[in-house]
C-alpha cells in the first residue's frame, strides 16, 4: 500500500549489532590479551589436580627452600620448594583457585545486591532511590579494609568468611553505576512504550532496562573481582585472610617476607602471578567497555 | 459530535521542580484543568508551542502519569478502575523519536511482537504471522524482521514504531510529534500512512504537532494549546478559515508565511515564551498578546463554548469589558 519503490524502504543498512560486536573483539588487543591470561589461570584452576606436580601440602623438611629452575634447581620442583618443603609450583596451581573463587564469588555476591539496589533506586525513583542513595553513602563511609580486618579478626579468618565479607562490602560501586545507568536508561521512550503495552515491571526491568544496561555491569564485575582478589591477598598478608596451610597467593607472599632477602623468588613468583592477574582482568574490564559501547549513539 | 473514547474532566498535572542546587521546590503546572473529549473516529490535532504540556497530556493519556487532579476517562470509565493490560489494549502511543522508542538490543521481530507476546496473544505461529502482516501494512519487507533498529533509517524505525502500536489493534492511537524527528523528505510518507492507516482501521488519534500545518490535512478537529491550557478547540477548517484567539491567529500567520514549519517567528509574537513555573498574571498570553489590555492582565478569561468548540479570551466573553473588540 505505500510506495514500495522507494529504495529507501527497501534496504536495511549496515551490519548487525552482533556482528559487529565480533568485529570489534577481533580487533581489540588488550582484551585478547585479558580474555587469554584470565582463561588459561581458570583452566588451571579447574584442573589443578591434574596439572600440579606434588600434592601442594606435603611438606618435606630435607628439600625446604628450594631455588626454581631458572635460579640453579633441578626439574623436581620446577619453582622450588618453600620453607616446609612445599613444592612452589603446585602451591601456586591451587593457590589461582582460591584467588578465582574469591573473586568470582565476591563479585557474584555484591554484584547481586549493588545491581538490585542500583537498578531499584534507578528505575523508581522516589523513596526507594532516598534509601538507596542512604545507605550508598553510609557505605562510602566505610573504610573497606579496616572493616574487614575488624570482621575477619572477630569471626577468624577463613575462606568462606573473606568471601562473605568482601561480598557484602564490594557492592557500592555496583548500586552507584547502575543506579545512574538505569536512570539514564528508564527515561528512553522504548521504556514507556513497554510501558503503554501493559508490560509488567518485572519483564520491563529484565528484558528492557538490564540488557542496555549489562555492558556496564561486566565493566564493573571485573573491577570488582581485581578488587577482591587484592583484598584477599592482602587480607591473608596480614595474617587475617585465608588461614595457612591453605595455598593462598597472598599467604605465599606473606610467609616469603621474612627470607625476602636472601631468597627473593619466594615473594616475586607469587606477587608476578598476582600481578598478572590483576592486569589480565583489568585489560578484560577496559576491553568489554570499548568493545560494547551501545551501537546505536544516535 | 460521535460518543466520546476518550475525555479528559479538568484534568491538571503538577510537578515539583528544584531550580539549582540550593533553590527551592517549586511546582510547575504542565497541565492546567483540561478537559478534552475525543469521539470516535475523530483525529484531534494537538498544538502548541515547545513545553506547553502537550507530551504531558499525552502521558496521561497513556497512563503513564497520574494526574494531580481530575480524571481520565476511557469510554465513560475511569481510567483508574481500568487495569494497564486493558488500556493498552485499546490505546497504543507513536513517539516522537524512534531512535528513542526501539530498544537497541531488541531485533524488529522482537519489538513489534512484543505487544502479543505480553498479553499472550495466540501462540508463537499465530504471532509470527500477525508480525508479518502487520509489517506489510506499514510498507516494511518481512525480512527485517531479523534486524536491528541500528540497521535502520529513521522513516524505517519510525514504521517499525507504528506496526508496534497496532499489531494488538487498538482503537486509540496517541501521537506525539510523530514526524517532527524525520527528514522532511520522510515526513510526508509517514503522515500518509497515519492517513491510510486510520481509513482501514476506523482507528481515533490525537495527533500532537508544535506546527498547525502538519495537522491540517490530517485533522478533524484542532485544539490549541498554550501554557497547560487549552485556549480554542474547533472543527479543522473553522479554526483555519475564522481563527478566535489571538494566539491562533500568531500561530497561523507563522504558516503562512513563505516558509512553513519554521514554527512561530518571534516577530509575530514580541517576546519569548512565559516560564511555566511563574507564569504571567491573568491570561496567560497577555504578555505576547497584540490585542492586550489591563482586564487581560488582572483577569483569567474563562472558557466560553462556540458554535463547535470552545474559545478563552476575553474579546470573545460577552461580559468582559473588551467584548466590542473583538471584531476589530
Ligand atoms: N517529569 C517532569 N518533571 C518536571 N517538569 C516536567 C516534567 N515533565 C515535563 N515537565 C515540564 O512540563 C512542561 C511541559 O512539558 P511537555 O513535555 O509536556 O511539553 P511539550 O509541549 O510536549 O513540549 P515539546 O514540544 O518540547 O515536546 C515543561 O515546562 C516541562 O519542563
Ligand atoms: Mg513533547
Amino acid at each position: 500500500m505505500t510506495d514500495m519503490t522507494d529504495p529507501l524502504m527497501q534496504d536495511v543498512q549496515g551490519p548487525s549489532p552482533r556482528d559487529l560486536l565480533k568485529r570489534r573483539v577481533k580487533g581489540h588487543l588488550g582484551l585478547l590479551t585479558g580474555v587469554g591470561i584470565v582463561g588459561l589461570l581458570v583452566l588451571v584452576a579447574i584442573f589443578a589436580p591434574l596439572l600440579a606436580p606434588h600434592d601442594p601440602y606435603a611438606q618435606s623438611l630435607m628439600t625446604r627452600m628450594e631455588p626454581p629452575v631458572f635460579l640453579g634447581g633441578d626439574w623436581e620442583h620446577p619453582l622450588g620448594t618453600d620453607h616446609l618443603g612445599r613444592d612452589y609450583l603446585s602451591r601456586l596451581i591451587y593457590g589461582a583457585r582460591v584467588s578465582l573463587l574469591i573473586g568470582a564469588v565476591a563479585a557474584l555476591i555484591s554484584g547481586v545486591i549493588g545491581t538490585a539496589m542500583g537498578v531499584a533506586a534507578g528505575y523508581f525513583g522516589g523513596k526507594v532511590d532516598a534509601v538507596v542513595t542512604f545507605l550508598i553513602n553510609v557505605r562510602l563511609a566505610m573504610p573497606v579494609v579496616l572493616v574487614a580486618l575488624a570482621v575477619v579478626a572477630i569471626l577468624g579468618g577463613s575462606l568462606t568468611v573473606v568471601i562473605g565479607v568482601l561480598g557484602l562490602l564490594l557492592w557500592d560501586r555496583f548500586a552507584v553505576v547502575m543506579r545512574a545507568s538505569t536512570l539514564q536508561v528508564a527515561r528512553r521512550d522504548y521504556v514507556a512504550a513497554a510501558r503503554s503495552i501493559g508490560a509488567s515491571t518485572p519483564r520491563i526491568l529484565l528484558t528492557e532496562i538490564m540488557p542496555n544496561i549489562v555492558n556496564n555491569l561486566i565493566v564493573i564485575v571485573t573491577l570488582e573481582m581485581a578488587h577482591a582478589i587484592l583484598l584477599e591477598a592482602a587480607l591473608s598478608f596480614l595474617g587475617l585472610g585465608v588461614q595457612p596451610p591453605t595455598p593462598s597467593w597472598g599467604l605465599m607472599v606473606s610467609e616469603g617476607k621474612n627470607m625476602m632477602l636472601f631468597e627473593p623468588w619466594l615473594v616475586l613468583i607469587p606477587g608476578i602471578v598476582l600481578f598478572l592477574l590483576v592486569l589480565a582482568i583489568n585489560l578484560m574490564g577496559d576491553g568489554l567497555r570499548d568493545v560494547t559501547a551501545p551501537e546505536n549513539r544516535s | 459530535m460521535t460518543e466520546a473514547v476518550l475525555e479528559l474532566d479538568r484534568v491538571r498535572k503538577t510537578y515539583t521542580v528544584k531550580q539549582g542546587l540550593f533553590g527551592k521546590r517549586k511546582p510547575l503546572t504542565a497541565v492546567n484543568d483540561v478537559s478534552l473529549s475525543l469521539g470516535k473516529g475523530e483525529v484531534l490535532g494537538l498544538v502548541g508551542e515547545s513545553g506547553c504540556g502537550k507530551s504531558t497530556l499525552a502521558k496521561l493519556l497513556l497512563g503513564l502519569e497520574h494526574p494531580t487532579s481530575g480524571q481520565v476517562l476511557v469510554e465513560g470509565e475511569s481510567m483508574d478502575a481500568l487495569d494497564r493490560r486493558a488500556l493498552a489494549s485499546r490505546l497504543q502511543p507513536i513517539f516522537q523519536d524512534p531512535y528513542s522508542s526501539l530498544n537497541p538490543r531488541k531485533s524488529i521481530y522482537d519489538i513489534v511482537s512484543l505487544p502479543l507476546r505480553v498479553h499472550s496473544i495466540g501462540d508463537a505461529r499465530s504471532q509470527e504471522k500477525a508480525v508479518k502482516e502487520i509489517l506489510d501494512v506499514v510498507g516494511l519487507p518481512q525480512r527485517v524482521m531479523n534486524t536491528y533498529p541500528s540497521q535502520m533509517s529513521g522513516g524505517q524505525r519510525q514504521r517499525v514504531a507504528i506496526a508496534r502500536a497496532l499489531v494488538m489493534k487498538p482503537e486509540i492511537v496517541i501521537c506525539d510529534e510523530p514526524t517532527s524527528a524525520l527528514d522532511v523528505s520522510v515526513q510526508s510518507q509517514i503522515l500518509n500512512l497515519l492517513g491510510e492507516l486510520r481509513r482501514e482501521f476506523g482507528l481515533t488519534y490525537l495527533f500532537i504537532s508544535h506546527d498547525l500545518a502538519v495537522v491540517e490535512h490530517l485533522a478533524t478537529r484542532v485544539a490549541v494549546m498554550y501554557l497547560g491550557r487549552i485556549v480554542e478547540e474547533a472543527p479543522v477548517a473553522e479554526l483555519f478559515e475564522a481563527p478566535k484567539h489571538p494566539y491562533t491567529k500568531a500561530l497561523l500567520s507563522s504558516v503562512l508565511t513563505p516558509e512553513p514549519g519554521l514554527g512561530v517567528p518571534e516577530t509575530s509574537l514580541g517576546t519569548a515564551y512565559p516560564n511555566p513555573i511563574d507564569p504571567p498574571s491573568g491570561c496567560a498570553f497577555h504578555p505576547r498578546c497584540p490585542m492586550a489590555t489591563e482586564h487581560c492582565k488582572a483577569v483569567a478569561p474563562r472558557p466560553l463554548a462556540t458554535a463547535d468548540g470552545r474559545v478563552e479570551c476575553h474579546l470573545h466573553d460577552p461580559e468582559s469589558p473588551i467584548y466590542a473588540k473583538a471584531a476589530a
